[in-house]
């Protein structure tokens, strides 16, 4: 059965998808490009280990957590690829090492601390177990030798939530789930004002297009 | 790698660089050898850098650019999208600490050629008059050696070069001109800020941009698609890669992109010879008769401390010791809250509207100023503001994230004061070059934090009265990078005169945000660009005068051919 407060925001833009205007005057060659070729990952490790995958597999999960109506956005295939690509955020904090060794040892930490609490993997807790585990990470009350020079919080705040956070709203499902016009290059936009919607930008469900919504939002190009 | 990547070969060569008004399309250029020795060698090509260049460039001098970054087409090189735009800014490795870290890379610079304009929000105000003179008028920070009547002439030089769009008349201070092209149009999100300060009984105007409300030469205007933080396909931003860039090639400057410079050398009389840059693969020398590093705030100090020689042991340009100290940013916090009302923030440039009323009332408890704007963050941008700023992840996130379209917020620039803690070093770990990487040390002081509470307190007030509920405040970002190389009239405790010339080195000049002795409460481009333009002015009288160490007395003046 459908949790019913995840029901409702799920619906909150009903029948948009912001891939209906790849074709239209909103996307140029090069976004269609760069898009498709983000569509073309799949969640399947190129730098990560298989178990470091699944690890970040379950994290993501639990940072990101998913509606289970819909195609699920490959948010930890997303992280991989940027780590494959070896894209930097361009600086940290001295005691950090640079982003790949930060998450192969931010990934074997968390393994330590779940093998160290709970004699079990971090994939084999519980939810209420595994959000404890990252509860504590955050406030900086892991304490585990693979951890090494490396504060756990930094690794929370900069690699692992960041990361993921990052990675689930690059995704064309994000952005159609929470009503963003998406790309809008060279086609801009004209209505700028309170509660104005170009016709090629989602209807929210409650709004004054009542009962049109998921009509208008099916049509968009 | 696609073909003809520009992030993988350089494009300027050959005889001519990109057109970046054709998809394709290449523009003649005038190129020199190594061995030449050039008149001015510049380091970089954004704000001071491209600015400066185009100028002497047309003053007849000979010019090579050098810049790290990319040569970008935008109508064909820049997709609508986050991630991809990550393509412009500098994420090389940079280590940040103290007791407020930096965020480098998207936040703060960029590496392509244009500089950081490329990305910037185009926000183009004026300093305050009295923020030159600080230290005597109002009591904090230092004085400029420029007087804001002679940098009055030149912002109206750089809002004609850029068509700065803005309001009939300007609420605050001193008269100004009016603006060369009309102001754009509010979105609901600058309509926030307009109800908040009107219900608070302060004034605001539509903010000056540096994006074209009507067409100009082969460039469209604006057509309020958002993404301007990420680059501008459409050209209407003016940036320094589609203005004084075109204005420099076709006065025959040369520009090379992928060039990163690495040193400076000096000779066995104190001068400057030149610098080592790698491009294509190779390290290689330019010479020049004069060299000038505007490399933005971190880069500059970092390429001064890294030409460190048997002659100048700390670096060059350094016998005040100054050098990377003085680092200032501006504080950038904000509140957030949602609205009844759709607002659909992301149309349009981010900041439509603006209140400077915090820069011109002295009414406060501490020194400095601020203005704050209307905000229209994209949704990596805002997802990373709710989980960093506001600490939300989980189910929390994602119902969070749902109220998109409904948010407003309301961002400051913040004076900072210079503090010679706050500083740019060299770590011991070295980058993809080789070279020595920047270790970059903030900390905020007491009256920074004083300015940020009151503007959070005030802020929050506003948007309040303007109908937002949910209110949160967003404490710890800033934004901009000034102050490590600063001017002054003392060559004790500045690096460079009101000319941007070095004091110990006189054909080393600095020219980029690095030589602001103080920040005040405004975005800095504009800023940056009318000292270019003095800068290039004052060259051009000491050289017709003979005073300038390599150069022979001054060249005649080229015809010129601007772009637009
Ligand atoms: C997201 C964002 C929004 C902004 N919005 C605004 C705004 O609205 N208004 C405003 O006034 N300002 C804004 N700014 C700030 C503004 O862009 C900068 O202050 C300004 O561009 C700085 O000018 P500069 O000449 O000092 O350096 P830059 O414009 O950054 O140029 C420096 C150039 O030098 C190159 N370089 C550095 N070192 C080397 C080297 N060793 N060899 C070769 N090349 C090198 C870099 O690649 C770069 O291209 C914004 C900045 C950001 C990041
Ligand atoms: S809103 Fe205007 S300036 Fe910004 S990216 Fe779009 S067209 Fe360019």
């Amino acid at each position: 059965m459908r949790d019913p407060t995840r029901h409702k925001p799920a619906d909150r833009y009903p029948g948009y998808d912001v891939l209906s205007k790849r074709n239209g005057p909103s996307w140029n060659d090069k976004t269609r490009r760069v898009v498709d070729q983000r569509l073309s990952i799949d969640d399947e490790p190129r730098f990560f280990a298989a178990d470091e995958f699944a690890l970040v597999q379950a994290v993501a999960a639990l940072i990101a957590p998913q509606p289970a109506h819909r195609p699920m956005i490959p948010v930890a295939g997303l992280v991989d690829a940027k780590l494959h690509r070896g894209e930097s955020d361009g600086f940290r904090a001295p005691n950090m090492p640079r982003e790949r060794d930060a998450w192969t040892r931010g990934l074997a930490a968390i393994e330590a601390e779940a093998r160290r609490a709970h004699g079990r993997g971090f994939c084999e807790l519980t939810k209420s177990e595994q959000i404890d585990l990252l509860e504590k990470m955050q406030n900086g009350e892991l304490h585990d030798a693979a951890w090494g020079e490396m504060p756990p919080q930094a690794f929370w705040k900069h690699r692992l939530s960041h990361d993921i956070v990052m990675a689930y709203y690059a995704h064309p499902t994000a952005w159609s789930e929470i009503g963003w016009g998406g790309p809008a290059s060279p086609r801009g936009y004209v209505r700028l004002d309170f509660n104005d919607r170009d016709s090629w930008e989602a209807a929210e469900a409650g709004s004054s297009d009542g009962d049109n919504v998921r009509r208008i939002n099916r049509g968009i190009r | 790698m696609a073909f003809d990547d520009p992030l993988d070969r350089p494009r300027a060569a050959g005889g001519r660089a990109p057109d970046v008004f054709r998809r394709g399309g290449w523009v003649p250029m005038r190129e020199y050898r190594d061995s030449e020795p050039v008149d001015f060698v510049i380091v970089g090509t954004g704000a001071g850098a491209g600015t400066l260049a185009c100028r002497l460039a047309e003053q007849g001098f000979s010019v090579v650019a050098l810049d790290a970054g990319a040569y970008f087409r935008p109508l064909e090189d820049f997709a609508s999208d986050e991630s991809e735009q990550t393509k412009l800014y500098w994420t090389d490795d940079r280590i940040v600490d103290g007791d407020n870290p930096l965020q480098m890379g998207s936040n703060n610079s960029g590496k392509a050629v244009g500089g950081s304009t490329v990305h910037f929000a185009m926000v183009s105000l004026r300093f305050r008059p009295e923020w030159f003179k600080s230290r005597t008028l109002l009591g904090y920070g230092a004085d400029w050696p420029i007087d804001w009547r002679e940098m009055w002439h030149y912002y109206a030089e750089v809002e004609d070069a850029l068509k700065i769009s803005g309001p009939v008349t300007y609420p605050w201070g001193t008269k100004r001109p009016r603006y060369p092209y009309r102001a754009h149009p509010l979105n609901a999100a600058a309509r926030v800020l307009a109800k908040g300060c009107e219900a608070m009984g302060i004034s605001w105007t539509e903010t000056p941009l540096a994006t074209l409300s009507a067409p100009r030469g082969l460039a469209h205007p604006c057509v309020y698609r958002g993404f301007c933080v990420t680059g501008c396909s459409t050209n209407a931003k003016q940036s320094v890669l589609v203005t004084w860039l075109p204005r420099a090639l076709a006065s025959g400057a040369e520009v090379r992109d992928l060039a990163m410079v690495g040193r400076i050398d000096t000779g066995s009389d104190g001068l400057a010879t030149g610098v080592h840059y790698h491009r294509a693969g190779q390290w290689r020398f330019q010479r020049a008769r004069n060299v000038v590093v505007a490399g933005y705030a971190i880069e500059t100090p970092r390429l001064l401390l890294n030409s460190a020689n048997d002659q100048f042991p700390d670096g060059i340009a350094n016998s005040s010791g100054l050098v990377g100290k003085n680092l200032m940013v501006q504080s950038n916090q904000a509140v957030w809250g949602t609205m009844e009302d759709e607002v659909r923030s992301y149309k349009g440039p981010p900041s439509l509207a603006i209140t400077e009323h915090w820069n011109y009332d002295d009414d406060k408890d501490f020194f400095g100023g601020y203005a704050y704007m209307s905000q229209g963050p994209l949704p990596q941008l805002w997802a990373n503001t709710q989980l960093g700023a506001h600490g939300l992840w989980g189910e929390q996130l994602m119902t969070a994230m749902k109220d998109y379209n409904h948010v407003a917020g309301l961002k400051i620039v913040g004076e900072t004061m210079p503090q010679e803690r706050n500083c740019v070093t060299l770590a011991d770990e070295v980058d993809q070059y080789g070279l020595r990487i920047p270790r970059i040390t903030f900390s905020l002081c007491d009256n920074d934090k004083k300015l940020i509470d009151h503007s959070l307190s005030f802020m929050g007030q506003a948007l309040s009265a303007a109908g937002a509920r949910n209110i949160w405040a967003q404490e710890d970002d800033t934004c901009h990078l000034n102050g490590t190389a600063r001017m002054g009239d003392d060559p004790r405790r500045s690096v460079v005169d009101a000319d941007c010339r070095s004091w110990d080195i006189p054909n080393l000049w600095i020219c980029d945000g690095s030589v602001f002795p103080t920040v005040g409460g405004v975005n800095p481009s504009l800023t940056i660009q009318a000292i270019a333009c003095r800068t290039a002015d004052r060259i051009h009288q000491m050289a017709r005068r003979g005073e300038l160490e390599r150069l022979p007395a001054a060249r005649p003046r080229r015809v010129l051919t601007p772009s637009a």
